[in-house]
C-alpha cells in the first residue's frame, strides 16, 4: 500500500475448513473429537456462524490414500459426502456459506448442478461449489468413467462442466418457464430440461483451489473466489497482483474474484507461549512414523529400516518410485531431497526434526493481537482478500479464534460485526449473476 | 378379532409440485413423525417430474430435513442408471450419518429418453436391462457400506494408528456394467446399511426386489392384487435365501382426505387389507400433502391405534428399528466380530 494515499479499510473475509485427512488434523490430542458425527460438523459450523464468517469450506477424497501398497493408517480418514452434510448444516445454520468441494472429472453437470441448485434452495442462498479436478487412473477405479484425463485436459474439461452447470442454471430464469437447454461441447453433448428453478444466488458461489498457470487463469475466467496456497507477504501481492490482472480480459472488475488463501494458527497468551503450542502441534502432526512417511514419499522406496530420531539416510531417491497413491506428487525429487539433507546437516537435525521444519510450520503464530494484526497486514496491504482457516482440531479447534481473534478483527474495522446480507454472494460483495440469454455468463464461450 | 401380532408400518409420501422452499418438506416430515409414521419418501429422477415443473434433488432435501425431526425414517429415491455408485452409496451413507440412523434409499432406474439426453453417456435401455444392472449398483453400494468395519477406527495413540487397515476392505466389484474398488471414504453408516426400499409394483421389479428390498411397494387399488404380488414376492424372496418375515411390503395408494369421513374409511381400508394379509402396511401418497397428511396423523392414525394396530410412539431410534431390522452384520469381519 503507497503510503500518503488514502484508502478505506479493507473488510476481510473469513472461511472455516473442517479439519481434513492428513496429518495437519492432530487426532492424538485427548479434545479431539469425532470427524464424521454430525456433531462435530455442527459445531464448527454455528462456531464459524458465531463469527460471522463467509463461509464453511469441506474439502472431497473419492480414494483413501495408500501408501506402500496399503491404506495409510496415520492419519484422520473418514468423510461424508459434502453435499448432504452441507443441506444438514443448513437447517442448524441461518446466515452461513457452505462450500461443497466436488470433483469435475467423476461427476455429470446434469447431476451436480441440479444438487448444487438444491442446495442453494435449501439453504436460501448460501451455497457454494468448491470446483477440482482430477486426473488419476488411481481415483478413476472407483467410477464408471474409470480412467485417466491427460493434465491438460483436466482444466478444459473443468471449463467446460462449468459452463455446462451455468447455462443449467440459467435455462429457467427468475419467475418463468423452463427453457430447453442445448450443449455440444468437446467434453459434454446433452439436452433437455433443467428441474430446478433459478436458485436464490443465481448461481452458487464457485471457488477453484489451485495456483497453477492454467489454475489462475481458470479462475480469472469463470471463478468468484479463489483458494490459494499461503506463502510470505511479498510472495502473496505478487499472485494477488497477478490474478487480479487477469480479469479485466473476462470483462471482470478485481472485486469479483476474491483471494483466499488456507492458513492455520496457533494462539497463546503470550507470543512465546503460543511458539511453544506450535512447536508442540508441529511434534504432534509430525510423529515419527510420519516422518518417514513423508520421507518416503520423496524417496519413492521403502526407509523403514531407519530411526526417525537418527541422521538421514545416506541413500539416494529413486527418481520413478512411486510409494504414495492419492496424494499429490512432488515436484523433482532429487533436488528435494538434496535441500531435505542439506537442511538437516546444517542444522544437525533428525530425520522427525527435518520433517517438522521443512514441511511447513503454522501461518500465523501468537497473541491473538498479534495474529490480528498480521491477518490485517495480509488484507490490507492485497497480499490477498481473506482466509480460509484450517483448525488442527475437531471439533473445537475454531473456538479460541472466534472467540479471541474475530473481535480483535472487528475492533479494528478489519471484519463484519454482523451479517449485513443473507446469502453468501452478499457476504462476499459479489455481484448476482446476469441473466444471459446464451447461459454462459461470465465465461468466454 | 385380536389384533394381529405383527405390527403395521405406515410410511408416507412428501412429494408437492414445484415446492422449493425446506420448511414446506420439514413441516410434512414432522407432521409424519408427529403420527408415528415409519418414514416419509420423497421421489426423483433425472429429469422434471412433468414437462414445465420441476423438483430439488431429493437426497440433498431429506439430508436438510433430518436435523429438524428425530425419530421418522427418511427415503428419498435415488436413481442407478446415470449415477456413480460410489457416489450414491456415500450420499445414503451421509445421510443415515446427518439423521443418525434414519437413512433409507427408494432404488429407481431411469429409462426414459429425456433421461439419457440430461447426461448424455448412453442410450435408452429397456427396464429389464436397467434393473438388472440396477441389482449391481444395489450390490456395490451395500459392499460399500460394509467395506469399513464398525471397529476400523481405533486411534491408537500408543502405535500411531488412527484405523486398522485390516477392517477397511477393499469391495473389488466386477460387475457387467461398472467396477469399483473401494473402500468407501464414508465410514459404515449407523444402521450398517440404510434400508432399501424398491416399487415393485412393475414385473420386471420382482426380482431386485426379492434379492435386495427391505421394503417394498406395490400401487393397487386392488385388494387381490396386492395379495398376489406379496406373496409372489415373499416366495422369490424364500428362493434368493432370504427370510421373507424381513420383507415389509406396503400397499401404496394415493388419497384424497377432503373431509373427516375420509380419513375414517381410510382406516378401515388400512386395517382390512392389513388383517387380510394384502399387505404390512400402507405408502400413502397424498393428492394435497399438508392437507390429506394431516388428516391422517390426526383422524386415521389415531382410530388404528384405538384398535391397537399402529404403534402409539416410536420404540426406537432408526429407521431399521421401526421396521423390526436388525442391523446386518458386516459381511467383510470375521465371523467372531460378526456376532458380536
Amino acid at each position: 500500500m503507497t503510503s500518503g494515499v488514502h484508502r478505506a479499510r479493507k473488510r476481510m473475509h473469513l472461511a472455516a475448513h473442517f479439519p481434513g485427512v492428513n496429518n495437519t488434523t492432530v487426532w492424538q490430542d485427548p479434545r479431539s473429537g469425532s470427524q464424521i458425527d454430525f456433531s462435530s460438523f455442527q459445531h464448527l459450523a454455528e462456531t464459524a456462524e458465531r463469527g460471522t464468517f463467509d463461509f464453511f469450506f469441506l474439502a472431497e477424497g473419492l480414494r483413501l490414500r495408500e501408501h506402500k501398497g496399503r491404506i495409510h493408517d496415520l492419519d484422520v480418514v473418514g468423510r461424508p459426502e459434502a453435499i448432504s452434510v452441507l443441506a444438514a448444516l443448513a437447517a442448524v445454520t441461518e446466515r452461513l456459506g457452505l462450500a461443497a468441494t466436488v470433483n469435475a472429472t467423476f461427476n455429470e453437470p446434469y447431476e451436480l448442478a441440479r444438487r448444487l441448485a438444491s442446495l442453494d434452495h435449501l439453504s436460501e442462498g448460501r451455497a457454494a461449489w468448491n470446483v477440482v479436478t482430477s486426473s488419476d487412473a488411481f481415483t478413476g477405479e472407483n467410477f464408471r468413467r474409470g480412467g485417466y484425463l491427460d493434465r491438460a485436459d483436466r482444466y478444459t474439461r473443468a471449463a467446460e462442466f462449468l459452463a455446462t452447470a451455468r447455462e443449467l442454471w440459467d435455462s429457467w430464469p427468475l419467475d418463468e418457464e423452463p427453457r430447453p437447454f442445448v450443449h455440444h461441447g468437446r467434453h459434454f453433448d446433452i439436452h433437455g430440461e433443467f428441474t430446478v428453478p433459478r436458485s436464490p444466488q443465481g448461481h452458487p458461489v464457485v471457488i477453484q483451489a489451485g495456483d497453477s498457470a492454467e489454475g489462475r487463469e481458470f479462475a480469472a475466467s469463470a471463478a468468484d473466489v479463489i483458494f490459494t496456497l499461503h506463502g510470505t507477504l511479498e510472495a502473496g501481492r505478487a499472485f494477488y497482483a497477478d490474478v487480479k490482472g487477469r480479469l479485466a480480459r473476462y470483462g471482470r472488475r478485481p472485486e469479483d474474484l476474491k483471494i483466499m488463501p488456507g492458513v492455520t494458527f496457533v494462539l497463546g497468551d503470550t507470543d512465546a507461549e503460543a511458539a511453544e503450542r506450535a512447536v508442540e502441534i508441529r511434534r504432534q502432526q509430525v510423529s515419527g512414523q510420519t516422518a518417514i512417511v513423508f520421507l518416503e514419499q520423496v524417496w519413492g522406496r521403502d526407509l523403514s529400516g531407519y530411526d526417525p530420531d537418527g541422521p538421514f539416510p545416506d541413500v539416494d531417491p529413486e527418481p520413478e518410485g512411486q510409494v504414495t497413491m492419492g496424494r499429490v506428487r512432488h515436484g523433482d525429487r532429487l533436488a528435494t531431497a538434496a535441500k531435505w539433507r542439506e537442511i538437516s546437516e546444517q542444522k544437525q537435525l533428525s530425520i522427525r526434526e527435518t520433517v517438522i521444519e521443512v514441511t511447513g510450520r503454522q501461518s500465523f503464530i501468537g497473541t491473538p493481537e498479534t495474529v490480528a494484526g498480521a491477518l490485517d497486514e495480509f488484507v490490507q496491504t492485497d497480499a490477498c482478500d481473506g482466509f480460509i482457516l484450517v483448525p488442527h482440531l475437531t471439533p473445537g479447534g475454531l473456538d479460541e479464534f472466534v472467540d479471541r481473534v474475530v473481535p480483535l478483527l472487528r475492533e479494528r474495522g478489519s471484519f463484519r460485526t454482523e451479517y449485513e446480507g443473507s446469502t453468501l454472494r452478499e457476504h462476499l460483495g459479489l455481484r448476482q449473476p446476469a441473466e444471459s440469454e446464451d447461459g454462459t455468463g461470465l465465461d468466454n464461450h | 378379532m385380536p389384533a394381529p401380532t405383527r405390527p403395521l408400518h405406515l410410511a408416507a409420501a412428501i412429494d408437492a409440485p414445484d415446492q422449493y422452499q425446506a420448511a414446506y418438506y420439514v413441516e410434512l416430515a414432522r407432521l409424519a413423525e408427529r403420527g408415528s409414521l415409519d418414514f416419509v419418501t420423497l421421489d426423483d429422477s433425472l429429469a422434471p417430474p412433468a414437462p414445465g415443473t420441476g423438483r430439488l434433488d431429493a437426497l440433498t432435501v431429506l439430508s436438510r430435513v433430518a436435523p429438524r425431526t428425530q425419530r421418522v425414517g427418511l427415503v428419498p429415491t435415488v436413481t442407478t442408471t446415470h449415477t456413480e455408485p460410489f457416489h450414491v452409496s456415500a450420499g445414503l451413507a451421509t445421510l443415515d450419518w446427518v439423521s443418525r440412523g434414519r437413512a433409507g434409499w427408494t432404488v429407481r432406474v431411469s429409462a426414459t429418453e429425456a433421461e439419457a439426453g440430461h447426461v448424455g453417456r448412453r442410450p435408452v435401455a429397456p427396464p429389464v436391462a436397467l434393473w438388472r444392472e440396477a441389482d449391481e449398483v444395489a450390490d456395490a453400494v451395500a459392499r460399500l457400506w460394509d467395506s469399513w468395519e464398525d471397529d476400523a477406527e481405533i486411534r491408537d495413540v500408543a502405535t500411531g494408528r488412527f484405523v486398522d487397515r485390516d477392517k477397511l476392505h477393499y469391495v473389488d466389484f466386477v460387475g457387467e456394467h461398472f467396477s469399483v474398488r473401494g473402500p468407501s471414504i464414508v465410514p459404515r453408516p449407523p444402521q450398517g446399511r440404510p434400508v432399501i426400499a424398491v416399487d415393485a409394483t412393475d414385473e420386471a421389479v420382482h426380482a431386485f426386489a426379492a434379492r435386495h428390498a427391505d421394503v417394498i411397494y406395490i400401487r393397487t387399488e386392488d385388494l387381490d392384487t396386492a395379495r398376489i404380488v406379496r406373496r409372489t414376492i415373499r416366495q422369490l424372496a424364500a428362493g434368493a435365501g432370504r427370510d421373507p418375515d424381513r420383507l415389509t411390503v406396503l400397499a401404496s395408494i394415493q388419497v384424497q382426505l377432503i373431509d373427516p369421513a375420509d380419513a375414517v374409511r381410510l382406516a378401515e381400508r388400512i386395517a382390512d387389507w392389513f388383517r387380510d394379509g394384502a399387505a404390512d402396511g400402507f405408502h400413502i401418497r397424498p393428492t394435497a400433502p399438508l392437507r390429506d397428511l394431516g388428516r391422517l396423523v390426526d383422524a386415521t392414525v389415531p382410530l388404528l391405534q384405538q384398535r391397537c394396530l399402529f404403534r402409539r410412539f416410536y420404540p426406537g431410534d432408526t429407521l431399521r428399528d421401526h421396521l423390526g431390522l436388525r442391523r446386518p452384520s458386516n459381511r467383510y469381519a470375521r465371523p467372531q466380530e460378526a456376532s458380536r
